[in-house]
């Protein structure tokens, strides 16, 4: 068995644990992050995309709110160019007015959110697709913000920093040193899924940021951690239906807010508590629901073109008293005082504040802090609050610098709608396209596949949006296969230097030569570590031809499974056209539903075969 | 300002499948990298531009910050000749040309339109204008130093058919020959467009004696341009005004019950779709009556073909025993009304016609599109297939035994000039041949058989 030795191990690799590798990395630990599938495949890479302004929650959840609108304002400056400045709208339409909207402004006054009223009428001449019987628009900071981009562009901050981040390792063990009272987190193994091997890390601390999983891992250290897991289900159109962030001027419920996110409008969500963080399903109620609160935003939407249909789990968390042993000093009455906060009725009503639970004082196991709750828009204040909890535990003092940080890439501003496109049209790379859709030029998908671990094609869609647009991988995964075909036969253009992580999703910048390579390795002495970055970028099951999950028929089989099983819940009108399109190029052409292949497993296969929707087992 | 739909144009690339059948129809993107093709163009890019917003002329809005800022994302789509191919081959109803138009009219205004541009869009100004001393404007045009200094200076294309003013207008003939006119019970109404008003009188002429022979009195009330070249320019702005005027001095005819007849087919298109669809005008009540009320020439004659109300007195246009070999070209913009080819069952009735249908699809020029430097090239390579058609006929007729060939036929002013641009044979509206047939007109002179 490899071993490794850290200062701080980090488990899950979403926003918040990432954000957490960058801060501890910054600071100037040894930091080694370990994530069971690909950066942000948990609830990071399945929410809306927004960048709260904090306004939805100052009625309901004041604090939270102030995180928010705190974070919000950090965030632009360190993740600038994962931001789209929406700019968004609080609506007050016909179903919702009461004092609500009057409570609301005031609350917004009172926790600094600003907020300005404006006409009904020059809302809707910005957006005329809104619904046109809205009575108030309060405008808010809030933005649309891509996780998937943000989250590579902290993992590269993290990894100049020194941090070393191994996707595609599954956490097995947690190992406890010490008797009843002394017990404390000192080492952790590892499984390398894709080659199977298995990896010891010994740690002086481990930070459980494992989200919806968080539970599963404190069960790992024999701690009790009692997530409420809050399943929302998503719907993203075909194209965009606004400009600008829309939330309704109401309590926060279900199908209440429309975020413009890359060329998609995504409506959002339902709030079911569910007790499994995977096999995640997607009821026909629930899509319902979206459609007919939704038409209440935007009339029409419900007949506009559905792409795809998902569901993300919120990690949240409300502490309550510990089954386990009763942890000292803590006062009984308290739980009783404030029942209502100690096990709220639905997910829907549980706080969205980040919760860190300092196991140490908490259930007397050292070396073991979780941090959970909060929203993809206070990742980086719930990193911070993390590394202050590891300080502490470790008894020394290095202050946050993560606000003060920018990561690669804040030169290029804030993201806008029409970038892709104005770089294909610039340097003329129509012909280079590979995802017509949303324009993926080859460049971009052999930059992604090459210097990023790639096990599957999902993992390239989450690198830079491959098949996430109209035909859902109908003309683009036969492409994409081919090409990694080619790399693992070794035709590939060399690759040169450091993958530009700032600039993954740029159809241009990998194509033009001579593009300056981002400095590596910037931070503190590295982990004594077999160079891991080396040996994750060698586990690319692109360019290794000894892992059989790059077999090209794999490839093909696990990227149309799971691009299926979003479209099926949504599988009526122009989409259904659409996969009656795409079924007669890969089942009725391609003969894909026979591919010598059927009964491999792969990391992906798990994933889409757990889905509840009956159609999902077929292509 | 009207509401904008979610049945509106730009909505309409949600029905796009990427089949990819417009990109293999295109005849532009065939013969020319500028243009990526229909699909990349429209439902493609359409996702990263504002997608749905329809285009206000005072700028006010809706139009995100960037596109406010004057960051566009893409030129390429300018290079889209507007021809409506993709429409037409479409299998799922995307209105590509027409997403294609409001993008132009989005970069024009963010970043303004070229003199040049803002010129072609003036068809009927520069009508009016040389029609004064129309001698002197055709000198002034047509020598070939000026042609230079226009390709030099503004960018219009040196070798491209410009018309030639007639030396009178419609409008002179009209009032000149007033007394002659029919008057009676049944009416139409003429929409003549400003090329025949300046440039090809003869055309309403043989318009007005077909009409009158049918015995219709034909009113030709004070109309102006329908607004085609401002759209396909990207002026929406002044196309709308252009068009709001017409429906005013057009709608007591409409509402009188007469219908409103054309011969240009780019203009009644543009009075019967792209108008109200372009403009978001489809539920102006105006707008809506005229766009109902509004025929093809043949589309009118057909029905009245169908109802038996045709006179049959046509006879051959050569009196030879040999058939007279006429290849006709469908102009995009005739498909795009998707009223099949009525021209083609009007002529069919003529004697001894020989009729050679072209399935080319598009001659290139596509309003204005040909006529721009950088474009005429592009014009003509797409025009080959049609210019190819035409020479083919010419080679399989043998002049002593087959017939001869001596004219081509289409419905559309600028394909003809470019039909007679790339084949170097004459080219005429199919209606001056029903005139010749029904014997009242001169098809080689182009003016009526009684010399007026």
């Amino acid at each position: 068995m490899k071993r490794m030795q850290t200062e701080i191990l980090v488990i899950g690799g979403g926003a918040t644990g990432t954000g957490v590798a960058w801060d501890a990395a910054l600071r100037g630990f040894r930091t080694v992050l370990v994530e069971k599938r690909d950066l942000t495949h948990g609830t990071t890479g399945r929410y809306h995309g927004l960048l709260h302004s904090g306004a939805r929650y100052v009625l309901k959840d004041a604090a939270s709110a102030v995180e928010c609108i705190s974070e919000n304002r950090i965030l632009r400056r360190t993740h600038t160019h994962c931001i789209e400045d929406t700019s968004g709208f609080f609506v007050v339409v016909p179903e919702d007015e009461d004092d609500y909207p009057d409570r609301f402004a005031a609350a917004c006054r009172r926790l600094d959110v600003p907020c300005t009223e404006i006409p009904p009428p020059s809302a809707l001449r910005r957006e005329p697709l809104l619904n046109p019987r809205i009575s108030r628009v309060f405008e808010l900071p809030d933005a649309a913000a891509d996780s998937f981009l943000a989250t590579h562009a902290t993992a590269q901050a993290a990894r100049q920093a020194g941090a070393t981040l191994l996707p595609y390792h599954e956490l097995t063990r947690l190992h406890l040193s010490g008797g009843d009272g002394n017990r404390a987190v000192s080492a952790a193994t590892v499984l390398d899924t894709v080659s199977g091997e298995e990896l010891h890390i010994d740690a002086d601390l481990v930070i459980n940021a494992a989200g919806a999983w968080s539970g599963q891992v404190a069960a790992l250290a024999g701690v009790e951690v009692k997530m409420i897991l809050g399943k929302g289900v998503m719907l993203a159109t075909n194209a965009r239906l606004t400009n600008t962030v829309i939330n309704r001027c109401k309590m926060p419920g279900d199908g209440d807010i429309l975020v413009p996110i890359h060329t998609v409008s995504v409506i959002g969500t339902t709030d079911e508590q569910v007790a499994d963080p995977e096999n995640l399903s997607i009821e026909q109620w629930e899509v319902d629901l979206m459609l007919t609160e939704g038409d209440k935003l935007v009339p029409g939407l419900s007949r506009s073109r559905i792409l795809r249909a998902w569901a993300g789990v919120r990690p949240l968390y409300q502490e309550t008293q510990p089954s386990g042993e009763p942890t000292p000093g803590t006062d009984d009455s308290l739980s009783n005082d404030q029942p209502a906060q100690d096990s709220p009725q639905s997910s829907r009503d549980a706080t969205r504040a980040l919760a860190l639970l300092n196991h140490r004082q908490r259930d007397g196991v050292r070396g073991f802090i979780t941090i959970t709750g909060g929203k993809w828009t206070t990742f980086r204040l719930m990193a911070e609050s993390a590394v202050d909890a590891a300080c502490e535990q470790l008894g020394v003092s290095r202050p946050c610098r993560t606000a003060d940080t920018s990561v690669p890439g804040v030169e290029q501003g804030h993201y806008w709608l029409g970038h892709r496109l104005n770089e294909v049209e610039d340097e003329n790379l129509q012909s280079e396209l590979v995802c017509e859709c949303e324009l993926v030029t080859r460049s971009m998908l052999e930059g992604a596949a090459q210097r990023n671990p790639t096990v599957t094609l999902d993992d390239l869609r989450r690198d830079v949006r491959l098949g996430m647009g109209p035909c859902q991988g109908g003309f683009c995964t036969y492409r994409a296969v081919g090409i990694l075909h080619q790399l693992r036969a070794g035709n590939a253009s060399p690759a040169a230097g450091e993958w530009h992580v700032a600039h993954m999703q740029s159809p241009a910048h990998h194509h033009r030569a001579g593009a300056a390579a981002e400095p590596s390795r910037a931070g503190p002495a590295p982990a004594s570590s077999p160079a891991p970055s080396d040996e994750s970028r060698r586990r690319s099951a692109a360019v290794d031809p000894g892992t059989n999950v790059s077999q090209p028929n794999l490839l093909l089989r696990d990227f149309l499974q799971e691009r299926w099983k979003g479209v099926a819940p949504i599988l009526w009108g122009q989409q259904l056209r659409q996969e009656r399109l795409d079924e007669l190029i890969y089942l009725s052409i391609l003969n894909a539903d026979h591919l010598p292949v059927d009964d491999e497993e792969s990391p992906l296969s798990s994933f889409y075969r757990s889905g509840s929707s009956p159609a999902s087992s077929s292509l | 300002m009207p509401p904008a739909s979610l049945n509106s144009v730009g909505l309409s690339l949600n029905d796009c499948i990427k089949c990819n059948i417009c990109t293999s129809y295109c005849p532009v993107s065939q013969v020319t990298d500028s243009f990526p093709g229909p699909k990349y163009a429209a439902p493609q890019s359409e996702r990263f531009r504002d997608f749905g917003h329809p285009f206000y002329a005072d700028g006010a809005g809706p139009i995100s910050r960037t596109l406010a800022a004057g960051q566009m994302p893409d030129a390429s789509v300018d290079y889209c000749s507007g021809c409506r191919v993709c429409n037409e081959v479409c299998p799922t109803g995307v209105r590509i040309a027409e997403i294609n138009a409001r993008a132009r009219a989005r970069i024009v205004a963010a970043r303004g339109i070229s003199l040049r541009n803002r010129l072609l869009g003036r068809n009927e100004l520069l009508g009016r204008i040389g029609s004064i001393a129309p001698g002197l404007a055709n000198f002034l045009l047509h020598n070939p130093l000026s042609r230079r200094l226009a390709a030099a200076l503004f960018g219009v294309a040196e070798k491209a058919p410009l018309p030639r003013w007639h030396h009178h207008t419609l409008n002179r003939w009209l009032a000149r020959t007033r007394a002659q006119r029919l008057r009676g019970e049944r009416k139409v109404v003429y929409f003549h467009g400003c090329a025949t008003q300046y440039y090809e009188p003869f055309v309403g002429i043989a318009a007005v004696l077909v009409l009158e022979h049918l015995g219709y009195e034909v009113i030709v009330p004070p109309q102006n341009c329908c607004g085609l070249p401002m759209l396909s320019n990207g002026e929406f702005g002044a196309a709308e005004s252009y068009h709001r005027r017409n429906v005013s001095r057009l709608i007591e005819f409409v509402n009188a019950g007469y219908p409103i007849i054309g011969t240009s087919t780019s203009c009644t298109l543009t009075l019967k779709e792209e108008a109200p669809e372009l403009l978001d005008l489809e539920n102006d009540a105006g707008t809506r009556a005229l766009k109902l009320a509004t025929w093809d020439i043949f589309e009118w004659l057909r029905e009245r073909l169908d109802q038996g109300q045709l006179p049959s007195d046509l006879r051959p246009l050569h009196q030879s025993d040999q058939p007279f070999i006429l290849p006709y070209h469908a102009p995009c913009q005739l498909r795009a009304h998707r009223i099949g080819k009525p021209a083609l069952d009007l002529l069919a009735r003529i004697p001894g016609l020989d009729l050679r249908e072209s399935h080319a699809r598009c001659c290139g020029i596509a309003g204005t599109y040909g006529y721009k430097t950088e474009k005429y090239q592009i014009a003509m390579d797409v025009g080959a297939e049609l210019f190819d058609f035409v020479a083919a006929q010419s080679t399989e007729s043998n002049q002593d035994t087959e017939g001869s060939l001596s004219f081509t036929a289409c419905d559309s002013e600028t394909c003809r000039w470019q039909l007679e641009h790339g084949t170097g044979l004459p080219s005429r509206h199919p209606i001056e041949l029903l005139a010749a047939a029904y014997g009242l007109y001169d098809l080689h002179a182009r003016r009526p058989a009684d010399g007026n």
